[in-house]
Formats: structure tokens, sequence, C-alpha cells
């Protein structure tokens, strides 16, 4: 199986603190791997540096084999891999129509096709598709500040699939969102995973939500991996155990 | 030879002014991510505000020169924070912008109308008189300047990194929230900061304004100047500050002496300008992360 | 049952219209050179409003470039070129000088592109004044014409007006499809939220760099309607102090709402006609409101008129909520 993603002994030195001290993994096509950890183990910074926000101390990051590292984000995204935030990043003033249709229009064509093209960039049928698949049409038209905490994160989960990306980061996607909106979630992560042959990355700290979505864990630990494998494996670790308790 | 030794002192005259200028620029921005636009009017002021203690208040220089600087403590320093930087950085960094922008607008204005619009001469602290060192004349004013900054400037490095307090305040220059978490009252180290600022500006309004007079609008090319020396220095350090500074006052000097003298308040904007295309972290400065 | 927000907007459009072009009627000409001028201003502000209320960056060089339109205008009009290519050729220069500041300065963090705007103004200032064999310095250039358009004259102070008026609504028109358009929604993207914008793809810089580009071309087409406005070119219009004041003009109005610009324009232009007799006080009065407005409001007038609509309509909504319980017991 093809790998996705490529991450080769990734640091990140603030200083003297080092967040992520030597991360490499893999992930393969269509696997769900989630990567857990207890606070300030470096999972947010490996993210960032993955994804251009911040530029690695050193290592490497590829995607299907090209080398990415230290990318900006705008053009990562447009090599297929999107993500969603820790601290909910809707646009508020904008509909959630059009939360979704700015989420998808700049992998429509070039920016002067853009200027001159349809007010929709063309993506309204895709809109309506996912706010269908998410159960959001009845929302479609409000402004996006005005939903509720769980609302908004579907959308903002949505809004990282417009653009029908190969590899999709998740950044505590389950984090304040009630039970049932929480099973929904990872009813529709599923669904999609299995339809759209998605792969995906994701941060959490909800241990069952973990557990029951990804297929293989990576456990991270002062910028370090301790332990990778199924989540029945992981939860047998005694390292694992150690890791969180220690805290 | 003896010109460009003139020059060069006069050079670092004028950029040791910059660099006093362009520290509390940087110092604000560090701290507590303010873009003070005002920073050109914050040196105008207090030359007007010791020429108001003396010629209404009818004080001695020295005591005017005390007065003044309170003024300025209260009015740039702990005024300027709690009234106008507070309530607006809640907002955002770009409605901070346009207010110390409008700030510095009021300011201009009112030393206008309040005060006027004429140039008034302002006492030197140093007698008018030149040393004459092997062939090359040089003024007492440029001598005294780069002594008085000199001094000034090791001060507050010594203060910086050797008391408690200034330690404390580099610690929240650096990282703010790491600073909170190791309990340094962040807060009244910011509250420093300014009034540090104030400090500096009264003392390079000191020093330049017998050289160019007090006028309402001296505060443009001063600000400009001292926005340029930051970010050529690089806008995140000190240091960098004191090496833009230096590296603008000699720039211009020699600028205006061998190239056209009409355009020397264009040459901030080429130095800015080459810095930005070649080495955008400023000499000085450290690459910066990326945040889009 | 209240009308709906659009309907009030649509009818306070065509009521400010009806206005402005019934306004030179009961208007003496330095009346109505004041609204051309009102007219001039907000084209230059359309501009900056693109910049700062779209692409959240300062620039301090909006009137560099109306400077420039206005020389370069000035400058083929009266070296016989017909106005129209002048007018193009302003806009399309100012938007080239704008894409070659911009491109440095936006290559890096901060609020740098404040400081080159800044820097660019003191720039072109000087040579405004120094090269008297392109600019004529402080002498100017004189006996500007005023256009001819498809055989109507617009020599009078009447006629001229009404040219500009249809030049701000053409510019407008465009303005308002910009806004409308993928690249509208990416400009807003931009202004809320520039880290999220660019996790989905819109390229900021480039879209940054183009707004400023785009704004400063606008500040050539206004500069281009001002030099027959006021058929004389000196430097010392076109300074720091005018930079300021579109500034100023675009945030009061509310940066980022379309119609920002025009009540910003108009607060700036009619404020000192109406303060002239505190003579030099209305710029203390004025940059004072500005402080006190943006403490108190951010988003500026129009956005203060927002925020009463907005807690008008949450009134009737706790109104309605209330009476339909009550109905309901």
């Amino acid at each position: 199986m093809k790998a996705v993603l490529e991450v080769r002994d990734l640091r990140k030195s603030f200083g003297g603190i080092h967040a992520v001290d030597g991360v490499s993994f893999d992930v393969r096509e269509g696997e769900i791997l989630g990567i857990i950890g207890p606070n300030g183990s470096g999972k947010s910074t490996l993210f960032n540096c993955i994804l251009g926000q911040l530029r690695p101390s050193s290592g490497e990051v590829k995607i299907d084999g090209r080398i990415v590292t230290g990318m900006r984000p705008c053009d990562l995204n447009r090599l297929g891999i999107s993500r969603t935030f820790q601290l909910l990043q809707v646009f508020p003033q904008l509909s959630v129509r059009e939360n979704l249709i700015l989420a998808g229009q700049e992998h429509q064509g070039s920016m002067m096709s853009r200027l001159f093209g349809r007010r929709d960039a063309g993506l309204s049928a895709a809109a309506d598709r996912m706010l269908g698949f998410f159960r959001l049409d009845h929302l479609a038209h409000e402004r996006a500040g005005s939903l509720s905490y769980g609302q908004q994160k579907l959308l903002d989960v949505a809004m990282a699939f417009m653009a029908g990306p190969r590899l999709v980061l998740l950044d505590e996607p389950a984090g304040g969102v009630n039970l049932t909106m929480l099973a929904d979630l990872r009813d529709r992560l599923r669904a999609i995973n299995e339809r759209e042959k998605a792969t995906f990355v994701v941060i959490e700290h909800n241990m069952e939500f973990v557990m029951s979505l990804c297929s293989r864990i990576l456990v991270l630990a002062e910028g370090r991996i301790i332990a990778e494998g199924t989540p029945e494996e992981i939860q047998r670790n005694p390292k694992v155990v150690e890791a969180y308790l220690g805290q | 030879m003896a010109d460009i030794f003139q020059l060069l002192i006069a050079g670092l005259a004028t950029g040791a002014i910059y660099a006093l200028v362009a520290i509390g620029f940087t110092l604000l921005w560090q701290t507590s991510q303010t873009i003070n636009f005002a920073q050109g009017e914050f040196v105008m002021l207090p030359a007007f505000l010791i020429l108001a203690a003396m010629n209404i208040a009818e004080l001695p220089f020295w005591l005017a020169i005390l007065a003044g600087l309170a003024a300025a403590l209260l009015i740039l320093g702990a005024m300027f924070k709690k009234l106008l930087v507070d309530p607006m950085l809640r907002h955002g960094v770009l409605p901070l912008v346009i207010a110390t922008i409008a700030f510095g607008l009021f300011l201009k204005e009112s030393v206008k109308e309040f005060y006027s619009a004429e140039a008034q001469p302002f006492p030197s602290l140093v007698p008018a008189g030149n040393l004459s060192i092997a062939g090359a004349v040089i003024s007492l004013q440029d001598v005294a300047i780069l002594i008085v900054a000199v001094v000034a400037v090791g001060a507050l490095q010594l203060f910086l990194s050797h008391t408690r307090t200034g330690r404390a305040m580099q610690a929240t220059a650096q990282n703010p929230t790491v600073a909170r978490i190791l309990g340094i009252a962040v807060e009244r180290m910011i509250l420093y900061t300014f009034l540090i600022n104030a400090a500096l500006v009264t003392l390079a309004s000191l020093l330049i304004t017998p050289v160019y007079l007090a006028k309402f609008s001296n505060g443009e090319t001063l600000g400009l100047a001292a926005f340029i020396a930051a970010i050529v220095g690089g806008f995140n350090q000190v240091r960098g500050a004191i090496a833009g500074g230096l590296l603008l006052g000699l720039v211009d000097n020699f600028a205006a002496a061998y190239l056209s003298a009409q355009y020397r308040g264009a040459i901030p904007l080429f130095v800015l300008i080459a810095v930005i295309l070649f080495r955008p972290q400023g000499l000085l400065g450290r690459a910066e992360e990326r945040t889009v | 049952m209240t009308p709906s927000r659009n309907v009030v907007e649509r009818v306070l459009i065509i009521l400010a219209a009806a206005v402005l072009v019934a306004a030179p009627f009961g208007l003496k000409s330095y009346g109505i050179y004041v609204l051309s001028l009102w007219a001039v201003m907000t084209i230059a502000a359309i501009g900056l409003n693109l910049t700062v209320g779209y692409a959240g960056q300062v620039s301090l060089a909006q009137a560099a470039f109306v400077g420039v339109g206005a020389y370069t205008t000035a400058l083929l009009t009266t070296g016989g070129w017909p106005f129209g290519l002048a007018f193009l050729l302003s806009g399309v220069l100012c938007f080239g000088i704008g894409w070659g500041l911009g491109y440095p300065a936006l290559r890096v963090q901060h609020h740098y592109l404040a400081f080159v705007t800044l820097a660019f103004t003191t720039l072109a200032y000087l040579i405004f004044r120094n090269e008297v064999w392109l600019t004529n310095g402080i002498s100017g250039i004189v006996g500007i014409p005023r256009p001819n358009v498809f055989g109507w004259s617009t020599a009078a102070a009447r006629d001229f007006y009404y040219f500009c008026l249809a030049v701000l609504a053409v510019i407008s028109a465009a303005a308002w499809w910009l806004v409308q358009s993928p690249w509208g929604r990416a400009f807003v993207a931009l202004r809320e939220n520039a880290l999220r914008a660019a996790s989905l793809g819109v390229d900021t810089r480039r879209y940054t760099l183009v707004a400023f580009a785009t704004g400063a071309g606008l500040g050539g087409f206004a500069g281009a309607l001002y030099a027959p406005l006021v058929q004389f070119v000196d430097p010392t219009p076109f300074s720091l102090g005018l930079s300021l004041n579109l500034l100023l003009m675009v945030i009061v109005g509310g940066a980022g709402y379309f119609f920002g610009p025009f009540v910003g324009a108009l607060v700036a232009v009619f404020l000192p006609e109406w303060l002239r007799f505190t003579e030099g006080f209305y710029l203390i009065f004025y940059a004072a409101a500005v402080m006190v407005l943006l403490a108190f409001c951010p988003t500026g007038l129009l956005g203060l008129v927002d925020r009463m609509l907005e807690m008008h309509r949450r009134k009737l909504d706790r109104a309605a909520t209330v009476a339909a319980n009550g109905a309901t017991r």
C-alpha cells in the first residue's frame, strides 16, 4: 500500500524546548491514523510543521513521494491536503453555503478565471451535496456565526472536504462536541473514508472517539513516538499508560 | 579623509538618535504588539512640553526638563497605554495602528494650534562649538549626542540584563505567555516598556530639537526614520534597532553629502526596500516563524 | 412586519442617488465643487477600502497614487491627448506601481506594507516637487482642460459634477461586481481569518497584492478626475496628510463595508466646511473623534449602524418569543 504521507525525522525546537524531537511515520492510503498523547507532547506542533504553518528545524515531509517540507499552507492545500482546526475557524460573517463554496473555490481554475467566471465558481451543486451529507441543509443560508458549536464543527469538517482532498488532518475534531453529535461526526467521517478512500490523520484527546474511529494509533510523548499499533494494542501498552499517568 | 571622518561622526550622531527612537518602538512592538505610528510625534512633543514649562510656567531649563519628562511619562507612557492601547488591543492590531495614527495627528495639530505653527528655538544642553581633530571639524553637539546616547543605551542594556525587573521585561518581550506562566507581572512589565519608551523619546527630543528647532511637523521624518531603522535592524531585537539606527544615520549623512541633497528624505525608502528584498528579517533579526 | 434589510438598503441607495442628482440645483458653484470633490475622494477611498477593509493591510500611499494619476492626466491632457486615454493610463500606471511596491513588501510579515507605503509617499512628494522638468515643481501645471464627452462639454461646474458622478457610478458598479465575485469571497476570508483562508488554498499573498494594486489603480483614477476638477496640479495636496485623511475616511465610514468610503468621504469632505468656524481645530476634533469611535466601535459608522440594527432585531426577536410564549400559555 502506497504511503500518502511520509514524515522523516521531523524536529522542531523553540529555543531550548524540543517540541518535536525526531518523529518519523508513514500514513497509508485510505487509513485513519490517530495521534494521541498527553498535553504538551507536541501533537499540534507536529501538525503545524506538516501543514506549513511552522517551518521545521529539521526533517522531511513527503506527500505522494514529493518533498513538501516548509511549503506554504495554501500551496499544500492545492496539492490535496486539508485540515480542520482545534479552535473553530469557520467564517462567521458568511453564510454556511458561502463557507463551503469558499472552501472549494480556490481549486477551480485559475485566479483570472475565477474573477470572470460564475459567482459561485460552479460549486453550488457540490456545496448542496456536502450540506446534505452532513445534514446541515436547513442551515444553508444562515450566518455561520449563528450556528451552535457542534454544527460549526460539522461545517468545519465539511469545509475540509470540499476540495476532495487526498489527505485530511483533523485537529481535535471531538473537542467540545456533545455525545449525539459526536456519534454523528464519527459516522460521517467513516462514511467519507469508505466512499472517497480519503486518508485521515486525527489528533484527539477523547480516547473513546479515537479508539472507535482509527485503525492505527501513534502515541506521542515529549516530542517522540513512544508507541504504535492498533487501538487494542495501544490500550494494553504499559508505556502508554505510564506516559499519561506520569502527568 | 577628514571629510569622511566628519561625516562619520555626524552620521553616527544622527544614527544614535534614530537608534534611541527605534529602540523604544521595537520594545513596544515586542511586548505588546503595538505598532506606534505616532512615535515621531512622541519625539516632537517633549520639546514643546519643556518649552511650555519654561515659557508659561517660567521654570528654569533644568527644572523644565524634569517637568517635561514627568509629563511625557504620564501622557506618552501611562495614559497612552491605559487609555489608547489597552482598549484598542482587544479589537486587533489594525484598529490599534489606525488609533496611533489618529493620536499622532492629534498631537501634531494640538501643538500647532495650542503652541505655535512656527519653528521655535530650543536651548541646547551643550554649548555650540567645534572640536578640531586631525584636521576634521566636529561639532560639540554631535559629540555630546553620541556620548549621551551611548550612556543611555548602555544604562538601558545594563538595566535589562542585570536587574531582576530588567530580566523580567526581557522575558516578557520574548514571550509574554511563557512569562505569565513563570509568574512575572506581565501587565506591569508592559507598562514599564511604555514608560521607558516615553523616557527614550524625551531624551531623543532633548538631543535633536536644538539642531532642527522645535516644530510641530518634526514627527514626520523622525517617525519614518525610526520605523525603517527598527525594520532594517531586525524588528524583533533591541540590538537590531541600535544597528539599524546607526546604519541609517550613516547612510543618510553620506548620501546627502555625495548624492543629491534634494532626495535625502527618500533614502530611508531605498534602504528599506533593499533590506526587505534581500534580508527581510533585518540585519540582526532572526528568521521569522511563518504564520501564513 | 418590518421590511427586509435588503429592501431598506435599496430604497436608501435610490434616495441617495436622487439627492446626488438633484443637489447641484440648490447650490452655488463652490458647493458643486465640494460635491465633485466628494465624488473624487470617494473613488480614492473605494480603492483604499480594498486594501484596508478587504485585505486588511494599512496603506499610507493612496495620496501618492492620486498624485501620480493627477500629474499623468495633467501632462497628457495639456499635451493634447484625449482624456479617456489619460484616465486609463493613470489607472494602469498606478496599478503597476502598486504591484511593484507591494510585491516585495508583502513577502514578509507584519505590517511592512505600511512602512513601505509611508516611505513611498515621501519619495513621490519629493519627485513631484523636485523634478521640475517633468512636473513644473512648485509652480505646478495650469490650464488643465475639462473633457469633452461625445460632444458634451463638461467645462461648466454642474456638467463636470455630473461627469464625476457618472465615473463614480461606473467604478462603484465595477467594485460591486468585484466584491460579489469569488475574489470578493476570498477577500472576506482573508480579512476575517487569513490563517484559515490559507489552509483552504487561498493564496493570501497574491490576493493581498491584487487588492493593493487595484486600490492603487483606483487612486490613479481619482487623481485623473482631480486634475480637471481643480484645473491646476501642484505637489501640495499629495502629501502624507491626504493619505492619512483617506485612511481615516475608510475607517470612519467602516472598513470593509461597501458603502463605507461613501460615508467616510462625506464626513471628511464636509466636516472642514461645517467646522470652518473652528479654524484649525477641526483636525484636532476629527482625530479625537476617530480615536473615540475606534475605541467604541472599530468597525466605523456603518459598523455602528449594523450593531444598532442587530440590537433592534434581537429586541424584536425577544419580544416575539415572549409573545409566542404568552400566547401558548
